[in-house]
């Protein structure tokens, strides 16, 4: 399962959306992706939502370094680029990474 | 109410990370004053970061000064706080001032929805840009310099073409409302 959590408080899910079917489209898969909002903090903590956007396959963050390191939150995330810029949304690369069977 | 061009630049007197207080007045010397409402947890501050202290590294020598402030209530997000900001500002080496406004006097002044968002006054403090800084937060990316195009634009006397876009970024973090 492909779940994109977000919070609508960060402009960044829209692009997050974008790079996640780019990635879905170059690995040929056609899953569904389940979007879901996250709007309270109890509700950021119940779901362990390091910020958004977060984007989840079969359960497993894409970046789950990154998420170990961020206390759950209504708040923008940050991931790194291969080049070490920041960025709000995870690169493509990470994204098809956690695709790879 | 977010500021309208034309209309001055409200009076402060806020604490910086280099731990002196920073007023407007203090300011009075510089031809050009970017005011840009900051943080340090937010992905698109930390994208903009190196932009904005190549801009100050650049028009420095021409009087330009870029200033930013973090309002960010560091009770629900403390990162943001204080000594967060210093050690930010010590890592990154800013070339510019971080200034903390706690109260959220000078955001709420001003008019501030997002982080990055800039703020730049003219020589008589009246706001002349105001937005985003420019139109991509990949660099790479960027085609449209606004900040950029407008202190070039008032260094050569004239008024910016673009007087104002849509800052992208973070929501500013306000405290909660006291109860009752």
């Amino acid at each position: 399962m492909i779940e994109l959590l977000y919070w609508d408080g960060c402009p960044s899910h829209p692009e997050a959306l974008e790079v996640l079917r780019a990635a879905l489209a170059a690995a040929g898969r056609d899953d569904a992706i389940v979007q879901r909002e996250i709007t309270t903090q109890a509700e950021a903590e119940a779901a362990g939502f390091p910020g958004s956007p977060t984007i989840l396959v079969d359960g497993r963050d894409v970046d789950p370094a990154g998420a170990l390191l961020t206390p759950a939150a209504l708040s923008c995330r940050i991931y790194l680029l291969p080049d070490g810029r920041p960025s709000p949304v995870p690169s493509r690369q990470q994204i098809e990474e956690a695709l790879a069977p | 109410m977010t500021l309208a061009l034309g209309d001055p630049a409200p009076g402060f007197s806020l604490t910086g990370t280099d731990g002196a207080e920073h007023t407007l007045e203090g300011y009075a010397s510089a031809p050009l004053l970017a005011i840009v409402q900051s943080c340090n947890h937010c992905p698109y501050v930390q994208a903009w970061e190196g932009r904005m202290q190549a801009l100050q590294a650049e028009y420095g020598p021409r009087g330009f000064r870029l200033v930013t402030v973090n309002a960010n209530d560091a009770d629900s997000h403390p990162g943001d706080s204080f000594e967060q900001m210093v050690a930010r500002a010590r890592e990154q080496a800013f070339t510019f001032d971080y200034l903390h406004d706690p109260a959220q006097e000078l955001a709420r002044a001003l008019g501030s929805e997002r982080t990055p968002e800039v703020f730049l006054f003219d020589a008589d403090r009246r706001l002349a840009y105001h937005g985003a800084i420019d139109d991509n937060r990949d660099d790479t990316a960027v085609t449209v310099h606004y900040l950029r195009d407008a202190i070039d634009a008032l260094l050569d006397g004239r008024r910016p073409q673009v007087g104002e876009t849509a800052a992208v970024g973070c929501t500013v973090k306000w405290k909660a409302p006291l109860p009752g």
